[in-house]
Parts: structure tokens; C-alpha cells; sequence
């Protein structure tokens, strides 16, 4: 068996100090050895963005990165989107709009809507197509997902 | 009637749980001492297994168990819905590409996906059967063993069944032109982003099961006769699935899991990759040879139709989904003449299942496009075509069956209007229209239980699967209606035999009809309940009191049910109970064993344009209508909608499986087979509904979520073929196919 690695990481602003072994996926931390199950798993290759987390901020699917990669970093996965109990602006629209169905999707499209509206608050229609077309969804809800990200931009100020 | 909460918009119930990632899928669980497992198969589509080596695989550490049919009792145990034909594991033979021939059960996935590696089988390849032309030739060799099917004098074939519906006599003289062809619809997967799932465990002196499956209850039939339980000692959990749509019906591999589990005393958890559920469930391709008679003035004389579907190495449901699917195969006219054979073939393939639409879209494809090209033919135009023929409500369009039982000129007429059929399309914009019917359930059974708590608020449990649907919402509106409980404060409860009542099944756009109606029944049983303990307390006649929408009617006043509730329960509190039972019975002469509950009807229009240069198809505009009878959840339906629409333009535009010579999928998994993503979507999408309160569903409801994706090949490809001048009868209408069709001819 090849050595752990030993790996410090902040998930949702916990911190945790534990060791990896160097196969390990970032999506089989989450999952498996931490129970951060909000993080799904579907097409394990990076084409269907279920797994998705931001790592430092940045969209990754957790699918396609080493556990012992994220050393150091801080992650954010569908969990740590509610602050105090209270669901964010994301998580309400997407209610609101009827952007759910199966939700097995939902939680790698929340997270990829985030990191959207992080670098491009004030998205068009065609930037939100583009930027959330890395995550399938195969109830169908595309149109609605759209309507939930707009609907946050005009409320944070905005129409481009 | 006035509605305080059925009709309105509501937010999913469960969707909380959804967008904070607490909802808990059977991948999310986690049982004490759980084992993990994998499957093993060969790359093959069809071979004979002559040795099966574990030796090395039993070497890694942490296995502890590598299963094969050996291990199981003689013969094999087989399953399946409709014929026992599927072994648990692969007996001898390896029928379809992924068929598990052993299951290997470890302390970790990776010790258990290491050990399955080295499992050694040595197999002799055969010739695989994958397409209908080669399962119909007589010198086929036979995928289903004979002996699995004595006295069927069809067994010698891979003709599974053949279904032959039909009336009138179909007469060429009568009909001015006959349109003559033949379409392909092609192998689709369902691709849930919820890969299936299952865990079984030892309970007690009997077994649980957790899967994804949308049928707990008849999984568990399957289980208890299996393992010769007694019902009462399987228990299936069925956590709401990450998406069904069809294939998550019946049981795949949890009775392999469950001999594992009493086997090792321990709970072993089985989770697919996607690539495994492609080679688990598919939708039934089809080729249809189909003749229409017409008159000049467009009047359809006569259908005349031969569908051949393309079945896999087991039945599954999916003769029934031939059966079903194909027996309004003539669609929504009136029609002098009919005449269908429907045949369920076998094949070296995964097993098909059941799919949204059910067998329907796979003929609709070929008897709207006909119709379409008889119009272009006769100059009449295709809205009007269809207009000519359409059965009005009441109409007998299937002459032993449920009449038209919708305005369905006023559904089609709605949808011309959205996309502005009477008004010349934008240069370079072509159109198309279609409609779809699909009958509801046949037969149907189900109980629940509603109640209503000493604080006024209610617990429903039913045995629905909510696989994003959202029949818990439904459901919750229904019982907040009835008995004037806040929506908010109704718990949902369903995915347990255990402890919710007997549902038959969550198919056929069946649940918001019959369990509605159950639940209706459950909440009246409370009304009546309430009306004698009322009638006591306030020492008048029973008469005297009347329940409409949760108010209580006295004679001097009114009240709403959540706040008499203290009154009628008195200190001891406690809380009524309702339960409901709704059933479909069957009619025994009937060619499918009962007749429609309701028809689901729906018409599609599109407005596109076509790339010439890559032959892309562009959708501006799609409107799709559908007669729900009634809203209960007006958001959730148009949800439904759209999402049907979405899916359909999957198996329209660039769907299909790709098989090598050998009848491997080659295309297995999300880099190579597309579904529509954002960047698919039309332009502009509009969704609406027809609204009669004329089902027999609660209010006047009617099943819906399946009907939106009946017909949308037609409609695309109609507009398709305007656009490019020539008919594509092949789907799906990818840039390729485009773009040929479009050069080949000039």
C-alpha cells in the first residue's frame, strides 16, 4: 500500500487534519470518509458536474481531483451554502422558480451557480447557459435553473 | 370551486432537503459494518462461460466473498415483472454486454473493484443478435432458452410475443393515396444522474433492501419469493430516487445482493457506475413499416401497421411496454380501419424497460410523420390534417376502449396559437406540429393513510415513489384542501413496506389519479370521523354538520378543521385516522386487461431553422400543451413539461447507442453519449395546459408528465423536413444525418 499523505483541509469552515491515501479522490473524502453526501456522484469523469465544490473559490468537480491535491484548501460544497439555517438567495430561487425535481443534480448546480454569479454577478442569459452547461440535469429543469440564477443577479442590483 | 391550496404554485415538498443536500439518496446511507461490492462482466455481448477462476481474487485483502451462479441454489433463481426468466447472476451464458457473471463483496470498494479485476473468466464469444433484421432471421441463433417458455409455439424463434389489435377492413380502393414507410427510433438510455443503487441487509430472521427502485412493493414480491420469505419479512426501503423515468420500475440486482447479505451475515451495499446503468436499462428501439390510407380531402381511411421492438436478452416489462405502447398506435383519430402488429424481439441487448411514454413515442414517430407527408402530399395543410380526423370527446376513436375523454381541438388549437401556426413564419424559420396520446393505467391499486394530529397538523404516509415528479406535493396539497391543514405542516411519508400501505406501482402517469383519489378517500373517512365526534360533543344531529375544503359547516357558524381539532380529540389528544383505497380493477376480456383510466393527450409545435453548413437544428420556438384536466400543482406541471420536452429532444436530436460489430455499446458514459444540456434549449419555450375538470383524478385531475414527450420527433422532424425538402425517417436527426440528407440530395 503506498503511504499516506497527510492533508489539512477546511470543508464548509470546519477544519480537519487527516491523512489521504494518494489515490484518493476529493469526491471520496467528501463522500465516503467525511459523510459530506450533499456531493453526488454520476458520470465520475467530469462531464455531468454532480460532484461539483469550489475549491478556493473555483468550480472543480471533486471527481477528477486527488483528495491530497485539495492540502491546504478550502472547500465549499452544497451543505455550506445555508447560513444559520437560513437558505442564501440560490437556494431560495431555486425553489421559487421550480428548479428542482429529482434533486440529485441540485447540489453541483448550486454550487456551480455560485461560483457564476462570484466572478460575473450580472450575468446574460446566454453567460448563464454557457456557464451552467457543465452540469446535466435529466428531469429537464435547464430553463427554470436559468430563470433561479437571473432572478439572484436582478436581485443582488442587476440587469446587464 | 374555490381552492385555497390546490391549483397554486406551491414550492416542492422536499425540496428543502434538496437545496441544502440533507436529502438522503440510497448512495447517502450508510449501514454499521456495511460491505461494499462490485460487479464482474466480460466484454462481450454474447458468450458462452466455461470457467469462472477466483482464486486471486479471494487473495485481496479485505475480500470477503467473490459470488457466482455456483453459489447460488440449483438452478439458478430467475426473475422478472412479467416471464422468470433473468438469472440472478449470468447461468452459463453471458446474454448482453455487462450481464454481472459474479459479484464480489469486500470491506472497501476499492478492495472489492481490485479483487473483481482479477476474477478470471474464460468465456467463448458467440454470435450476438442486436439488430431486429438479424433476430429475425431464421438461422438466428435463439436468445431466450426454450425451455423457459414450454408450450409457446413461438419459443423456437426470438419472437418474444406479437400483439395484433385492430378494426374495420382495411380497403385500398377506398383511399386515394396510401403514404408507405418505414421509421427507426433509436436505443436510448435513461441516464438518471442518480446511477441505481442497493443495499441489503440481514433483518432478523428476514432482509431489508434499500434501492432506488420506483416499485418497492413489487420488489419486495420478487424478494420474498426468492429467498422463500414471507412478505412480512422483507422489508424494502425505497428512499426517493434520484430520477426514474421508467428505469427504475423493476428489480435489477438486489436479489444478488441479497443472497450476498444472508450469505455473509452483513449488509453489502451495491452502487452502479453510470456505464453500469447503460447496460442495465434502456428504452425499446423500434422499426415501424407503416401504410395510411387517405382520401383526397385528407380523411385517414386506414392505418395499417407493423412495429417490430427491439427487446433485450430478457423481457423485463418491456413486452408489456410492446403491448401497451402499441395499442393506440393509430393515435387520437377516428380511424375506419386498423390493423397493428406489435412484436416484442429478443436480443443480445441490455434488458429494455420501461421509459417515459411507455412504448408510445416509438410508434407515434412513424403515424404522425406519416401523416404529415400525406398532407404535403394532398396540399392540405398539417394542422388542419390532423383537425379532420381528431376524435371529439365522447368519440369511440378505439372502438373497445374509453372513449375521447378531453376537448382535445382546443388542446391543438393552443398550441397552433403559441407559435403562430396561422401567421407565415420568420425567412428561413420552418414549422411542425404533432400530437401524442398515451392511455393511463389499465388496473391500479392504492391504499393510504392520513392523520390528522391532535395540533392540527397531519401525517400522510402513501407508497408513491417521489423520484422528482414531485407527488409529495401533490399529495400534501390534496390532504391541506380536505382537511384546511397548512400546507407546511403535512409530513410525507412513503419508501417503507414496513410501515406505509400497499401501492401497486409508480407508472403510467398513474399517482395524482390513484393515490389522489385514495387520499381524497382517507380524508373523507376523517370528515365522517369528525362529523359523529362533533355531532356528540356539541349535542346536535350528524346531519346538521357538513366538511367542505377543511371548513366545518354548523348550523350557526363555521370552523376550520385544525381548530376543533382540541374539542373533538379531548385531553387525551391522540389524533384521527383515514385510510383510503383506491382501486382499477382489470376486465378480463379486455386485449390489454382493462381499459385506459384516462388518456393523456398532448400536442407539441415547434418553429426552427437549420443550419445548412452543419446541419444543426436550431429550436426558436417550442410550445407544448397538455389536457391535464386539472392543475393541483400548476408550477409542477409545467415542470413536468418542460422536463419531457427536455428528454425528448434527447432521443430527437443526438441520442443513440453505437454497437460494434460485436454488439458492444461503444458509447457507454457521459463523454460519449450526449443528452441535452443548457446549451440544447429552445429559444423560447412556452408550456401550457387545457383545464376541463374532466378526469377522474381528484378535482378533475388527469395523470400528466409523460404525455409532453410523446410527439416531439414528429413535430421537430416535420419542421425539419419543410426545412430541408426532404424526410429523414431515422432517429435521432443528428447534425450528421442533417447535414446528409441535405447534400446527398443536390
Amino acid at each position: 500500500m503506498a503511504k499516506p499523505i497527510p492533508i489539512e483541509i477546511n470543508i464548509d469552515n470546519r477544519n480537519y487534519r487527516l491523512e489521504v491515501s494518494p489515490s484518493m479522490r476529493l469526491l471520496d473524502l467528501l463522500r465516503e470518509k467525511l459523510d459530506f453526501t450533499a456531493t453526488k456522484e454520476c458520470c465520475s469523469i467530469g462531464e455531468c458536474g454532480a460532484c461539483t465544490v469550489l475549491v478556493n473559490g473555483r468550480a472543480v468537480d471533486s471527481c477528477l481531483m486527488l483528495a491530497a491535491e485539495a492540502d491546504g484548501a478550502t472547500i465549499l460544497t452544497a451543505e455550506g451554502l445555508s447560513q444559520d439555517g437560513h437558505l442564501n438567495d440560490l437556494q431560495e430561487a431555486f425553489l421559487e422558480k421550480g428548479a428542482v425535481q429529482c434533486g440529485f443534480c441540485t447540489p453541483g448546480q448550486l454550487i456551480s451557480a455560485t461560483y457564476l454569479l462570484s466572478h460575473n454577478p450580472h450575468p446574460s442569459r446566454e453567460e448563464v447557459e454557457e456557464g451552467m452547461a457543465g452540469n446535466l440535469c435529466r428531469c429537464g429543469c435547464y430553463e427554470r435553473i436559468i430563470d433561479a440564477v437571473i432572478s439572484v443577479s436582478e436581485k443582488n442590483g442587476g440587469e446587464k | 370551486m374555490n381552492f385555497k391550496t390546490v391549483g397554486s404554485p406551491l414550492a416542492r415538498s422536499g425540496g428543502l432537503e434538496r437545496v441544502t443536500g440533507q436529502q438522503k439518496y440510497v448512495a447517502d446511507i450508510k449501514l454499521p459494518s456495511m460491505l461494499e461490492s462490485k460487479l464482474v462482466t466480460i466484454d462481450s455481448a454474447h458468450a458462452k462461460i466455461l470457467s469462472i477462476d477466483i482464486s486471486e481474487a479471494q487473495k485481496v485483502d479485505g475480500v470477503l466473498l467473490v459470488m457466482t451462479a455456483n453459489d447460488l441454489p440449483h438452478p439458478v433463481p430467475r426473475f422478472g415483472p412479467q416471464i422468470e426468466d433473468r438469472p440472478v447472476l449470468a447461468d452459463k451464458e453471458v446474454k448482453f454486454h455487462g450481464e454481472p457473471v459474479a459479484l464480489v463483496v469486500a470491506e472497501t470498494i476499492e478492495a472489492a473493484k481490485q479483487a473483481a479485476c482479477l476474477v478470471h473468466v474464460q468465456y467463448k464469444e458467440l454470435p450476438a443478435i442486436f439488430s431486429v433484421e438479424k433476430a429475425l432471421d431464421p438461422s438466428a441463433p435463439l436468445v431466450m432458452d426454450p425451455f423457459l417458455r414450454p408450450n409457446d409455439p413461438k419459443s423456437n424463434t426470438n419472437v418474444f410475443n406479437e400483439h395484433r389489435y385492430g378494426w374495420g377492413e382495411i380497403d385500398e380502393s377506398k383511399a386515394d393515396i396510401v403514404v408507405e414507410n418505414t421509421y427507426s427510433f433509436p436505443m436510448v438510455t435513461h441516464f438518471c444522474i442518480e446511477p441505481h443503487a442497493f443495499i441489503a441487509a440481514p433483518d432478523k430472521d428476514g432482509i431489508a433492501i434499500w434501492s432506488t427502485i420506483q416499485h418497492p412493493y413489487w420488489l419486495q414480491k420478487i424478494i420474498a419469493k426468492l429467498l422463500k420469505l414471507p412478505l412480512s419479512k422483507v422489508r424494502v426501503f425505497a428512499p426517493d430516487p434520484g430520477g426514474g423515468f421508467g428505469g427504475k420500475q423493476h428489480t435489477k440486482y438486489e436479489p444478488a445482493l441479497a443472497f450476498a447479505a444472508l450469505k455473509l451475515g452483513r449488509p453489502v451495499r451495491l452502487v452502479l457506475t453510470l456505464e453500469e446503468s447503460f447496460q442495465a436499462v434502456r428504452r425499446t428501439s423500434c422499426e415501424t413499416h407503416i401504410r395510411t390510407g387517405f382520401s383526397k380531402h385528407g380523411r385517414i381511411i386506414f392505418q395499417d401497421i407493423i412495429a417490430n421492438y427491439l427487446l433485450g436478452a430478457y423481457v423485463d416489462i418491456a413486452d408489456r411496454v410492446v403491448g401497451k405502447g402499441s395499442y393506440a398506435g393509430a393515435g387520437p383519430y377516428n380511424t375506419p380501419a386498423v390493423r397493428i402488429l406489435a412484436r416484442s424481439i429478443l436480443s443480445h441487448t441490455s434488458p429494455a424497460t420501461a421509459f417515459r411514454g411507455f412504448g408510445n413515442p416509438e410508434i407515434n414517430w412513424a403515424v404522425e410523420s406519416n401523416i404529415d407527408e400525406a398532407a404535403r402530399l394532398l396540399g392540405i395543410d398539417r394542422l388542419e390534417i390532423r383537425l379532420r380526423n381528431l376524435a371529439k370527446k365522447g368519440d369511440r376513436f378505439i372502438p373497445y376502449d374509453k372513449p375521447a375523454d378531453g376537448d382535445w381541438q382546443q388542446t391543438v388549437i393552443k398550441a397552433a396559437e403559441l407559435i403562430g401556426w396561422n401567421k407565415p413564419p420568420d425567412p428561413s424559420h420552418h414549422r411542425g406540429i404533432a400530437v401524442g396520446i398515451k392511455l393511463g393505467p389499465t388496473t391500479g391499486l392504492s391504499y393510504s393513510l392520513v392523520r390528522l394530529l391532535a395540533d392540527g397538523s397531519a401525517i400522510l404516509a402513501c407508497g408513491t415513489s417521489d423520484m422528482g415528479q414531485g407527488a409529495r406535493s401533490v399529495f400534501a396539497q390534496i390532504v391541506s384542501e380536505e382537511l384546511g391543514v397548512p400546507y407546511e405542516n403535512i409530513q410525507v411519508v412513503m419508501g417503507d413496506t414496513a410501515t406505509v400501505l400497499y401501492d401497486q406501482q409508480t407508472s403510467a402517469s398513474r399517482s395524482t389519479v390513484l393515490m389522489g383519489n385514495s387520499i381524497l378517500k382517507a380524508c373523507y373517512s376523517i370528515h365522517s370521523q369528525l362529523k359523529i365526534k362533533l355531532a356528540r360533543a356539541y349535542q346536535i344531529e350528524e346531519s346538521q354538520i357538513s366538511i367542505d375544503h377543511g371548513i366545518v359547516k354548523f348550523p350557526d357558524h363555521e370552523e376550520e378543521i385544525p381548530k376543533i381539532i382540541k374539542t373533538v380529540l379531548g385531553s387525551l389528544g391522540g389524533e384521527i385516522i383515514g385510510v383510503g383505497e383506491e382501486r382499477k380493477e382489470g376486465e378480463k376480456n379486455h386485449p390489454l386487461g382493462g381499459s385506459a383510466c384516462f388518456y393523456e393527450f398532448n400536442c407539441t409545435a415547434v418553429d426552427i431553422e437549420v443550419d445548412e453548413k452543419t446541419g444543426d437544428i436550431i429550436i426558436a420556438r417550442y410550445a407544448t400543451v397538455s389536457d391535464v384536466g386539472k392543475s393541483i400543482n400548476s408550477m409542477q406541471v409545467h415542470m413536468q413539461d418542460e422536463g419531457a420536452a427536455v428528454q425528448a429532444l434527447g432521443h430527437t436530436l443526438m441520442e443513440h447507442y453505437i454497437f460494434d460489430e460485436k454488439g458492444r455499446i461503444r458509447n457507454l458514459g457521459a463523454a460519449d453519449y450526449k443528452i441535452p444540456t443548457t446549451m440544447d434549449l429552445p429559444k423560447e419555450f412556452l408550456s401550457e395546459t387545457v383545464e376541463n375538470l374532466d378526469g377522474p383524478g381528484p378535482y378533475g385531475a388527469k395523470g400528466m408528465s409523460e404525455g409532453a414527450l410523446l410527439c416531439v420527433s414528429s413535430a421537430v422532424a416535420s419542421a425539419v423536413s419543410e426545412a430541408i425538402g426532404t424526410t429523414i425517417r431515422d432517429l435521432p436527426l443528428t447534425p450528421e444525418r442533417v447535414w446528409q440528407a441535405i447534400h446527398l440530395q443536390k
